[in-house]
């Protein structure tokens, strides 16, 4: 077969900037889902670490660092970056996301207006800290949000429905932005 | 209504989708008989008050939540991971 370019799910779509609020998509190289086996969870954690650098994440949270994350994801973690290593399917199922899901990071001073304006759970920072991850629901897609800083957040949705996703969210930029700072 | 996932938090209503009665988790043996199969499958109490029914986080963290929710109030008393309930490790 011959060699296929990836394409990004959003490519002349995003990035878009209100002020300073910023929506542009990360095209990660692998999303893979691993789903630890049953009673493997701590073997799973130690082949993570070894070969990755970074443990299994607690519920709610995530390991590693930009490029190399792991990221829980209810009954999966996933891992986002690099291609994963052959030992973790030793101890789990291992399911190439890569072109099932896309990531999405919206930055800025007021992305707490935002993301008010879109899930039913509350993200601002005084209760969505650093490295905390939520599944919820963005409007009506089903997403994970997981916080890098103050002033950004990424998000995770199915690249099916990612035009959605993005008109969604840079819907609610534009009215946060049309409000000015408070 | 809000439903207090054990592992999400409390959560809007809408992150879930409604399975039915809990009574789905006490699957009777293969040889059971006719009457308690058919009991099993169809037929349900439909009690004013607490029941336990069964709750799919679809939206969050994929868990079913076993709820025990009271008809007249929509009060929720109690929400358990359905797995817990079961006794099935992870």
């Amino acid at each position: 077969m011959v060699n296929l370019s990836p394409i990004s799910a959003t490519q002349g779509v995003l990035p878009v900037t209100y002020g300073t609020l910023e929506l542009c998509e990360i095209c990660p190289d692998h999303i893979t889902s691993l789903a630890a086996y049953r009673g493997q969870s701590d073997a799973l954690s130690a082949a993570l670490k070894s070969a990755h650098g970074m443990a299994l994440p607690a519920v709610n949270r995530v390991t590693g660092r930009d490029g190399a994350r792991a990221i829980w994801f209810g009954a999966s973690v996933v891992l986002v970056g690099p291609a994963p290593d052959a030992s973790l399917a030793q101890h789990a199922a291992v399911v190439d996301l890569s072109d099932g899901w896309c990531q999405l990071r919206l930055s800025g001073d007021r992305i707490d207006d935002v993301l008010a304006r879109l899930a039913p759970v509350d993200l601002r920072w005084a209760n969505f800290g650093r490295g905390h991850v939520a599944r919820s629901q963005l409007v009506h897609a089903n997403v994970a949000y997981h916080r890098l800083s103050e002033t950004a957040v990424d998000i995770y949705g199915f690249r099916s429905m990612v035009h959605s996703i993005v008109h969604e969210i840079t819907r609610a930029m534009a009215s946060v932005h049309a409000f000015g700072h408070q | 209504m809000r439903i207090k996932c054990p592992i999400c938090g409390d959560r809007d209503m809408r992150e879930f989708y409604y399975q039915g009665a809990a009574v789905m988790l006490d699957r009777p043996a293969p040889g059971a008989g006719d009457q308690v199969w058919d009991d099993y499958l169809h037929n349900r109490d439909n009690p004013a008050g607490d029941t336990r029914e069964l709750w799919h986080h679809g939206a969050g963290c994929s868990e079913w939540v076993v709820v025990t929710r009271n008809t007249l109030t929509h009060q929720i008393s109690h929400t358990a991971l359905a797995r817990d309930v079961k006794g099935a490790s992870s």
